[in-house]
């Protein structure tokens, strides 16, 4: 008898890991199959390289490219401004802070983490984005570099977080050693600690970008949503606010391509994370 | 010379953690002086109605207290076996490491796309329609990740002399798991919980098209199998597209207020039981 239960106990135990399997293949599948129609109807070339999206027009043309392009630079950007603050923060918290400000400081950062990204956007649209309007002159500040800094900001947790955890775990041994040669105590974090966390903080700025680039929501609410390329004091469009803005109303090919779209990103996404891989598992070995 | 650069550096390392710091203290102290003159308890207790005018969120609560209760529902047991199998039950490594791999893939994978499939996958071919439960059912994905994550931690510090004891007593696996090994990693299974059920509060992207924007007051069977906004959703229709900021920022406030909970009762939890540990 308790044999039997122990059997079947251990077959739902496994159905529970398999189901993660099953997402997986599931979330695969239905992008590539949904996903892969319309990029044949249009022509690769002309979907990833084409610079006009006009999906509503009587003649519609579907060009992703300036999508692409604004993902690309709208990530590159969030890491421009977010990672040395984020850095510099990570080694003050780490290594010069006294224990009670990093502390505190450390649940600012986790409460920053657990912010919906609604609550960003919002504050963007009507703080950030008219604030850039009237800083530069602008006829709407809804811009691509309002996202940046929109998205700079919510990286900022994970990038902290990330860096700090490796650099709290540089051996006290390294640090003594400089400190013993006559580097002063900024000199050895610098050179001795931070090089020792290297795997990680790389792993911090690799990602950030995992989080940056499937951002929608807050971003859709700061860039503008028009389908420009990108500029960086221009309006644009992302290629998750591509997915989300049209969503609601497209059909036939527009949302075949919309799925297409989807499934560009879901290619970004494993490229980002093979590169994440690599960066972890090259800092185990040395 | 070397004492200045010595200060450039710090006063730079201080700079950017005061930048940080004041990122926060201004989203909260913003939303907080936009957003608490609206909050009412008219606000807090009625449905939005075209009639008379009138905005409540009352709907939207309710959407948001049904869809994390579904979720969890459905995520803890999946998550929590998941682990167990993962600690206690795998001896094929290659099972393991693909069960691993798919975990941080989907840890990957942003929302929007979640909300995509999860349309395709539930609200079309189950035929739920766009319904909380398809939500619940894609966040459950969404958060599996967390959930074995924290679990298999608080496993592996289960001490191995308890397993083997009750082993050596003749117990049978699964009495051991149910006895004594998912007891001892509960502490493991509340951060998951309190993890997950923070995202599930903040996320809005994956239920756009799940869920849907529905502002109607359903009782909980109702309420699951219908459309509804959850107050993230709420969030971003009221400010985008009815431009009524006002009652974007009383949500968001709730929403800040959540966030502050979500954030304590884990540290509550990790020192309750760090606490017990060391005993």
């Amino acid at each position: 008898m308790y044999k039997v239960i122990d059997r079947i106990m251990q077959g739902v135990f496994l159905f529970c890991g398999l189901v993660t399997v099953a997402c997986v293949l599931v979330i695969t599948v239905y992008l590539v199959v949904s996903g892969l129609p319309a990029i044949g109807e249009i022509g690769i070339i002309k979907f990833l390289f084409g610079k006009v999206w006009a999906s509503t027009a009587s003649n519609p043309t579907y060009g992703i490219l300036p999508f692409i392009l604004t993902s690309i630079y709208g990530t590159f950007g969030a890491i421009i401004l977010g990672v040395p603050i984020g850095f510099f923060t990570a080694v003050y918290l780490s290594k010069v802070a006294p224990l009670a400000v990093k502390k505190s400081v450390g649940f600012v950062v986790s409460l920053l983490a657990s912010i919906p990204s609604v609550v960003y956007g919002l504050v963007g649209m009507l703080v950030l984005v008219p604030a850039i309007r009237k800083a530069f002159n602008l006829a709407d500040g809804a811009t691509l570099f309002a996202a940046i800094v929109v998205l700079a900001i919510m990286i900022l947790p994970s990038i902290i977080n990330v860096s700090m955890t490796s650099l709290d775990a540089v051996p006290r041994k390294y640090e003594e050693g400089s400190l013993a040669l006559g580097a002063t105590e900024l000199e050895t974090y610098l050179r001795v600690s931070v090089p020792a966390a290297r795997s990680g903080i790389v792993a911090s700025i690799v990602l950030g970008p995992g989080r940056a680039i499937g951002e929608a929501m807050a971003v859709m609410m700061v860039s503008g949503n028009v389908p420009n390329m990108p500029e960086l004091f221009g309006s644009v469009r992302f290629l998750t606010t591509a997915v989300a803005s049209e969503m609601s109303y497209s059909s036939g090919l527009q949302q075949q391509a919309l799925f297409s779209i989807a499934l560009v990103l879901f290619v970004f996404i494993m490229l980002i994370n093979m590169l994440l891989r690599k960066v972890m598992s090259g800092g185990d070995r040395k | 010379m070397r004492k200045a650069k010595e200060n450039l550096w710090k006063t730079i390392m201080l700079a950017c953690t005061l930048i940080t710091c004041a990122i926060l203290i201004f989203l909260i102290g913003y939303v907080l002086v936009q957003g608490i003159k609206g909050l009412s308890v008219n606000f807090l207790t009625t449905s939005p109605s075209y009639t008379t005018g009138n905005i409540g969120i009352l709907p939207d609560i309710m959407n948001t207290v049904y869809l994390l209760i579904v979720s969890l529902l459905v995520l803890v047991p999946l998550g929590v076996g998941a682990a167990v199998y993962l600690s206690e039950y795998a001896r094929n490594h290659r099972i393991v490491r693909l069960i691993d791999n798919a975990a941080e893939i989907l840890s990957g994978i942003p929302s929007i796309i979640y909300g995509l499939v999860g349309m395709l996958f539930f609200c079309q071919f189950m035929n739920l329609q766009t319904s909380l439960l398809a939500g619940a059912l894609t966040l459950v994905i969404m958060n599996l990740p967390t959930i074995m994550r924290t679990t298999r931690e608080s496993l592996l510090s289960v001490p191995k002399g308890l397993r083997e004891g009750a082993y050596g007593l003749g117990a049978s696996k699964w009495r051991v798991v149910r006895t004594i090994v998912v007891p001892e990693c509960l502490d493991g299974i509340i951060t998951g919980c309190i993890l997950s059920a923070g995202r599930i509060l903040g996320e809005s992207a994956a239920l756009l098209f799940t869920a849907g924007f529905a502002h109607t007051l359903h009782g909980f069977a109702d309420g699951v199998m219908s459309s509804g906004a959850t107050l993230t959703v709420a969030l971003y229709v009221y400010a985008k597209e009815q431009g009524e900021f006002q009652v974007a920022f009383s949500i968001a406030v709730i929403l800040l207020v959540l966030a502050v909970l979500v954030n304590l009762s884990a540290e509550l939890v990790r020192k309750h039981f760090k606490g017990e540990r060391n005993v």
